[in-house]
Formats: structure tokens, sequence, C-alpha cells
């Protein structure tokens, strides 16, 4: 069974699913890692963008391109969840997290018979130049649905960290996560600094459901295989950091396509929760975490 | 003389590079009132937690009773005697004052079998001892800040305790509550309960204590008779930042 | 006596249970009671960790799932009887149980919570890679015919049930009022100072994870007979989990009645619904009611009633 090639097979495609796995993480990353928001509905978000995608797709329109085109949408719903989320649990205090998790698989289950009620069970899939056809890069076949999420993926985490490093809002994100008091302190309201970063968080869904949708068929319940791999990246990374998470990715997509290949799909679900696990019991504060 | 009821010797705690606590020791008969002080970060809270077991000290030991206190829970602690009050007050927000009270009654008094009746009378007693009798059926979570501070006493007092650790009990607090919060805790000691005052109020820590001890940075800097140490140079130093 | 009225209640119910198993021809309306049954237990079984003790608990699933997966093994390895398919279950529940609790109980609120998603899809994918109780495909059984007195099957296990739920809201009724029940509350409320009033806060916890454990798994394994098939998807589904926490959380955690109500209302309802429109719509009403009672009523309807009582009273 085993051999090099494979293995080195393995870890190219690895990492290309790994950068994927980084996109479709760094909305969880900043609502979840930065903001602290029990935030389940992240893969919901995700596959409910890939809806939209395909959506727009009956138009002639790229997914990639109908990924930008609902971001402003979701940044709108996000700010919305948030607000409700804020209002009913952050505000009242005692228990937040865990009722607020129960709000967020709530709309989860919503979300998901809403895509069943009106587009039915089916698989769905995408049309793109990119799509169906592959390259070879070093003697390895590489889809080009993969490359053009591992480039997006890349370009998405750049552009964040560049966000969260350079700009006065970026900062004041980073600092809401931080020390909530300083930031009140100095006289900016955190509340309107979360709300605007759940904004950007669920926006960035909207783009990395697109990717979702160009790298795999979508369902209504594939968000459910999400939730262990995002949560997984993001805990791994290290609460709330950038480069962390596209490591993390890194490691996951590496780990399960390795495993993928020498043991068979059947063992892919459990890898993401086993790694998730070993975290949690030997790292709880991440790889890359504070 | 008899062997001191708690014997700390050379106990360090360090948090990653911070060195929170270095070699500390000190000893407390049974019976006196003790005054731990010491500014903001110096290490009070952490020596109480390592005492008390919420936290594990890195090196040293730590007796009480005659016996190793290494390697033991909090709750175990509790059940040999070592009753504590935090500096900010941590009540069962969802129970009332006299269920907070049976709590500790149920299971630090371990091997007195009290029923029901009795833990209940018991609780009542403490309560009526330190003045909140008539709050008994209150939820904890809607106590002032002085009944809160009375009722983490009053739990403390009902696990039965030989050592009393009070942490800031009267912080926040105003002139006469200070003075009842003080009056609680002789009136505990004169029962026989060897108490360890936690506390920022100079006036409050030189009436109360026999011997004060002064933390700063993790070290003992200073010992004595309250007095003496008030007016070590080092102590003024300590607090004045210089 | 305080229990008087209780174990008139739990008698009235199982005497009702078994009168109905011989009176009521209808076969689909045990079919539907089971169902219901069973929640009863997993919302009962899910409140004495996640509402006692405040650890949200979303591996419901992973127990239910383990419970039908020993049914389904001691069924095929040695022809066991329900019975003794239940009490396998439960003993593996209450191990699955204590493992869970000593790996995780050391997180806090949400780790905790997302460490129990772990669990179940961990256990799913194990199941899923064991050949001998089908894997992936799952696994056809056959039932044997009923013991007497029952005349069918689904009889059998309606009443087999009943008796479980009266086991499960007894001992969770039992914890409530006791000084376990107590000392959990003290976990929830504040572990520290908890620990530091004298309470084995990890001892309790550990022996909440257990008991939970095992009426889940034990109130899962005679799903498998009940369907005669089991397969990993459906056995291990997230539904369980969301379920048994939503019926919690819509009844309200603080008192043993709040699950047993919330389980009514919801499983009645999504039974009804399933007839009547699609199983889809189950899930739709689980997610809508979970987020209306969480945002509008957060202690379920025991808060509801007591507010409304209050206000009545005052009047």
């Amino acid at each position: 069974m085993f051999s090099w090639e494979l293995l080195l097979d393995a870890v190219v495609l690895g990492t290309m699913v790994g950068c994927f796995y980084a996109a479709v993480s760094i909305g969880l990353a900043i609502s979840f890692g930065m903001l602290d928001v029990p935030n389940v509905t992240h893969p919901a978000l995700l596959v409910l963008a890939s809806y939209g995608a395909w959506l727009l797709g009956g138009f002639e329109i790229d997914p990639i391109l109908a990924g930008l085109i609902l971001m402003p949408l979701f940044f709108v719903l996000g700010i919305a969840l948030y607000r409700v989320y804020h209002e009913t649990f952050e505000k009242r205090g005692s228990q937040a997290a865990v009722r607020g998790l129960a709000f967020f698989f709530g709309i989860t289950f919503i979300i998901e018979v809403g895509i069943i009620m009106a587009f039915g069970v089916d698989q769905r899939t995408v049309q793109a130049f990119y799509i169906g056809k592959s390259i070879e890069i070093l003697e390895i076949r590489i889809p080009m649905r993969m490359i053009a999420a591992f480039v997006m993926a890349l370009l998405l985490s750049g552009v964040l960290a560049l966000y969260f490093n350079r700009t006065f809002l970026g900062r004041a994100i980073r600092a809401v996560a931080q020390d909530e008091e300083a930031l009140r302190l100095m006289g900016a309201d955190p509340v309107r600094i979360k709300q605007w970063a759940f904004g950007i968080a669920t926006a960035v869904a909207a783009l990395a459901g697109a990717l979702l949708i160009i790298v795999q068929p979508v369902e209504p319940t594939l968000d459910r295989a999400y939730i262990g791999r995002t949560f997984c990246v993001v805990v791994m990374a290290g609460l709330g950091s950038m480069s962390g998470t596209l490591v993390a990715g890194i490691i996951l997509g590496v780990a399960e396509t390795i495993v993928l290949t020498m043991f068979g799909a059947s063992w892919a679900p459990a890898i993401s929760f086993t790694l998730l696990l070993i975290i949690l019991g030997v790292r709880p504060q991440g790889l890359f975490g504070r | 003389m008899s062997d001191p009821l708690l014997s700390v010797s050379g106990v360090s705690k360090r948090f990653g590079g911070f060195t929170a606590l270095q070699d500390i020791s000190l000893e407390i008969r049974a019976g006196e009132r003790f005054g731990l002080i010491g500014p903001n970060g110096s290490g009070k809270t952490t020596l109480i937690n390592c005492i008390s077991g919420v936290l594990r000290n890195d090196g040293g030991s730590i007796r009480f009773a005659g016996r190793e206190l290494g390697g033991l829970s909090a709750h175990q602690r509790t059940r040999r005697g070592i009753a504590r009050s935090f500096q900010v007050p941590r009540p069962f927000r969802s129970m009332t004052v006299l269920e907070n009270l049976l709590v500790a009654l149920d299971y630090a008094v371990i091997g007195h079998g009290l029923s029901a009746r009795e833990a209940d009378a018991e609780a009542m007693a403490i309560l009526g001892k330190i003045g909140l009798a008539e709050k008994a059926e209150a939820l904890s979570a809607q106590l002032s800040q002085v009944e809160l501070r009375k009722m983490e006493l009053a739990r403390a007092m009902a696990a039965r305790p030989k050592l009393l650790i009070s942490d800031e009990a009267m912080a926040g607090l105003a002139g006469a509550e200070i003075d009842e919060v003080l009056d609680t805790l002789f009136k505990l000691n004169a029962e026989g309960i060897t108490v360890i005052m936690i506390e920022h109020i100079m006036q409050a820590v030189m009436r109360f204590s026999q011997r004060v001890m002064c933390l700063d940075a993790g070290r003992v800097i200073c010992e004595g008779a309250p007095q003496a140490v008030m007016d070590d140079k080092r102590v003024q130093e300590a607090y004045l930042g210089a | 006596m305080r229990s008087v009225p209780f174990l008139i209640g739990a008698a009235v119910f199982l005497t009702a249970a078994v009168t109905a198993a011989f009176v009521v021809r209808n076969e689909y309306v045990f079919f539907a009671g089971f169902v219901i049954l069973q929640f009863i237990v997993l919302a009962t079984a899910w409140n004495i960790l996640g509402g006692y003790a405040g650890y949200v608990n979303f591996g419901t699933s992973a127990f239910v799932g383990v419970g039908i997966y020993t049914a389904v093994a001691v069924f095929k390895y040695a022809g066991a009887p329900l019975y003794l398919q239940m009490l396998a279950a439960a003993a593996v529940g209450a191990a699955l149980g204590l493992g869970v609790g000593l790996l995780t109980l050391r997180l806090r609120g949400i780790f905790f919570s997302i460490a129990t998603v772990a669990v179940t899809i961990i256990a799913e994918t194990l199941i899923t890679n064991w050949k001998f109780v089908g894997g992936a495909t799952g696994v056809q059984l056959l039932r044997p015919p009923p013991t007497a007195p029952f005349e069918s099957y689904i009889k059998m296990l309606f009443v087999v049930v009943a008796v479980l739920v009266v086991i499960a809201v007894a001992l969770a009724r039992y914890i409530q009022l006791s000084g376990v029940g107590r000392g959990l509350r003290a976990v929830r409320d504040d572990e520290v100072a908890a620990e530091c009033s004298g309470v084995p806060t990890l001892k309790l916890k550990l022996l909440a994870c257990a008991i939970s454990g095992a009426l889940m798994s034990a109130a899962g394994a005679p799903a498998a007979m009940y369907l005669q098939f089991a397969d990993p998807v459906s056995a291990f589904n997230l539904n369980y989990s969301v379920s048994a926490l939503a019926m919690s959380l819509i009844g309200g955690t603080a008192h043993w009645i709040g699950p047993v109500l919330g389980a009514i209302l919801l499983a009645t309802t999504q039974q009804f619904l399933t007839v009547t429109i699609s199983s889809e719509v189950n899930v739709l009403v689980l997610g809508v009611m979970l987020v209306l009672f969480v945002v509008g009523a957060p202690d379920g309807i025991i808060g509801l009633a007591k507010r409304a009582w209050q206000r009545w009273g005052r009047r």
C-alpha cells in the first residue's frame, strides 16, 4: 500500500485541500476565534452561499464572481445574526455561550431545512472553465478547481491578514478580541466593532461557500461534515490567528488526504475530530495561540 | 510550644515565565489572627490559592494540622478544615442564601451524618451569628455587596473550618460595613478559629492582626508585629512603589 | 412524604401504558408512542449532566448510537433478549460516559460541547468501519417473537420503554432532590467555589456523565429491534443530540419535570408532523422552537409557568 510517491501525492494534494479548509474556516476564525461567538451556523452559511452560487450559476455567472456578489448580502445577514445574538445572549450574561450554542444550532437546522424545501435534497454542482480539467505539476495530476480554490484561499487569508494588521478597524477588531474594556475606555463601542467583524466573518463565508461548490458537489446537509473541519482548524490555529489558520488547515488537509489514501474514505470524517480532541486535550490554546 | 496549625515552607508558583511566588515560608499557630498584606499583584491571592488547593504550588511544601497537603484537591483540603472566601464573591447564584450554606454543610462536614433538619438548624445558627438570618430565603444573586461578603464568610463557616482565609472581605465596603465584617471575624476567632486576613484596608489589618506579613513581587519582605511591619521602610517603599 | 404524589403518578403512568398495550388495537399508536417515550428518557438523561451540572452535551447521538450498536452486537453474537440488550447498552453507555467525562470535563463551556460532538463523529466512524455490525450499509435484524403476555413486539417495546421512562425520571428526580443535585448545581453555578466548599466536583461530574450516558444508551438500544435495522448514519444522527438538548431547554432545566414536558411537547408535535407533512418539517420545527425558546423564554416552560403563577398570585 505504502509508497513514497503516494505520500508525496498526498502531501501536495493535501496542502491544496488544506488551503481550501483554511479558506472555509477563516470566517469562523473571526466569529468564534476572535469574537468568542459560538457560531456553529458557520458551516450552514457556507452551504447556503454555495446554493447562492449555484442559483447565480443558472445565469451563467462564474462561481467566484457569484461569491463576490453574495458578500454584501451575507455581510448584512451577519450583522443581523450578531444583533440578535448580542441582544438576547451576550447582554443577559449568564450562560451566554451555552444558550448561544443552542441558538446557532437551531438556526443551522432552519437553514438546512430551508434549503431542502427550496431546492430538494439533490447534489448541486456549478460550471466554470476551470472545473473538470486538471493539470500536471511535477508528475502529479492536480484538478484545476483545487488550484482555483487554493489561489483564492491564499488571497483571502492574505487580504484579511493585511486588514487585521494594517487598517484601523482591523486593529480595533483584534483589540476587541483581547480586551474589550480597554477599547471601551478609549471611547470605541465594542459592540459595534464586533458587529462589523461578524459581518465580515459572514461575508467571507459567502466567498468560501462559492469555493466549496467549486471543490465539491453540495447537498443541504453538507454543513455537518464541515462542523468538525472548521472547528478543528480554528481551535488548532489558536483562536483568531490568520496565518495559524492557514497552517492548521494544511495540517488537517494533509492528514485527511493521507488517511484517505492509506485507509479509505470511510475513516476520513473522524480525522478532523480526532485532531480536535487531541488538541483540546493537550494544548487547548492551539498550536499558535497566546 | 505546640506544632503550628499551618506551615508553609519554600513555596513557589510560576505562570509560564512569570514567577508569582518565590520561596515563601510562614507558620501560623492555632487560634492566631494573621494579616497578609502587600500591593496589588504581590502574590497574596496566589499564595492562598496554593494553600486552599485552587492552584498547585510548584515547589515547597504546605502542611496543615500536622499533615502534608501536597496532592490533595481543594475539596479535600476544605474537608480537613481550610475554608476561604473569595476576593470577588462567588455565590451559587441559582440558590438561596440558606442553600449556599447547605452545600458546604452537605459536602465539607463529612462523617458527622447531619440530618437535613440538623443541617438547616446549623446553617440558620451561622446566619444568625453573621446577621444574615432574615435573608436566608433570598436568592443569593439578589444580595447587596456587603451581604454577599457576609454570605461568603457564612458559607466558609458552614464547612466547620479550623482555618478561615478571608480574601479582602472588606473590599468596596464603607466604614460601618467594615466594622460589621471585622466584628464577625473577631467573633469567629473567639470561637477558636484561626484566621488569615488579606486586606488592603490598613486600619482593619492593624486592628485585627496579632501578626502581619507583607509580600511584594512574590517574596516575603517583612513579618512581625503589626506596628513594626507598618513602620518598616521596605513595606512603605513597596506600597509607594519607590 | 413528598414522594407519594410522584409514586402515584408513576404507578398511574405505568398502568396506563400496560393497559393500552392490551386494549388499543391500532399498532401505529405504539410506533409513535415508542418514539415519544424514548425522547422523554433522552431529554431526562441529558438534563442530569446538561441541566443540573451545566455541561452542555452535544453527544446524545453518540450514546444513542452506541446503545443501538451494543444491542445489535449482543443480539447478533449471542441472540441476547431485549432486556439484556438494554442492560448491556446501559453498561457500555455508562463506561463511555465515564471515558468521555475523564477526557473532556476539564474543558469548560463550549469546548466541552464541541468535544462531545467530536466523540459522536469518532464513534460513528468506528462503527462504520466495523464489519461485524454491517459497516456503512447497515444491518438487517430479524426480531424474535414477542415474549408472552405481549401479542406484538411493538407493544412490548412500548411497555419496556415506559418502564425505562419511570426509571429515568425517578433517578433524575432523586438526584435533583438529594445532596448530589445540590452539589451539581453548585458545580454549574461556580466550580471553584464548589470545590472550596468541599464538593468533589470531578467525582460528581463523572457520576452525572455515567448515569446520563447509561440512560441514553439504554434508551437507544430498543431502537434496533424497533426498526429491525441499524445503520451508522441514522443511529448517530445529530438530531438526537439537538432534540435532547432542545427538549430540556424548552421544558426548563431546573426541574426534572422540564425535560419531560419538553419531550412530550416536541416529540408529539414531530410525530404528528411526520405523518401529516414530512420528516423535514420535523427538523424545521425543532430548529424554530429551539430558537424561539432560547431567545424568548430562557427558563423554558417551567419559567413561563412560574411567571404566570406569580402574576396570577399577585392579583
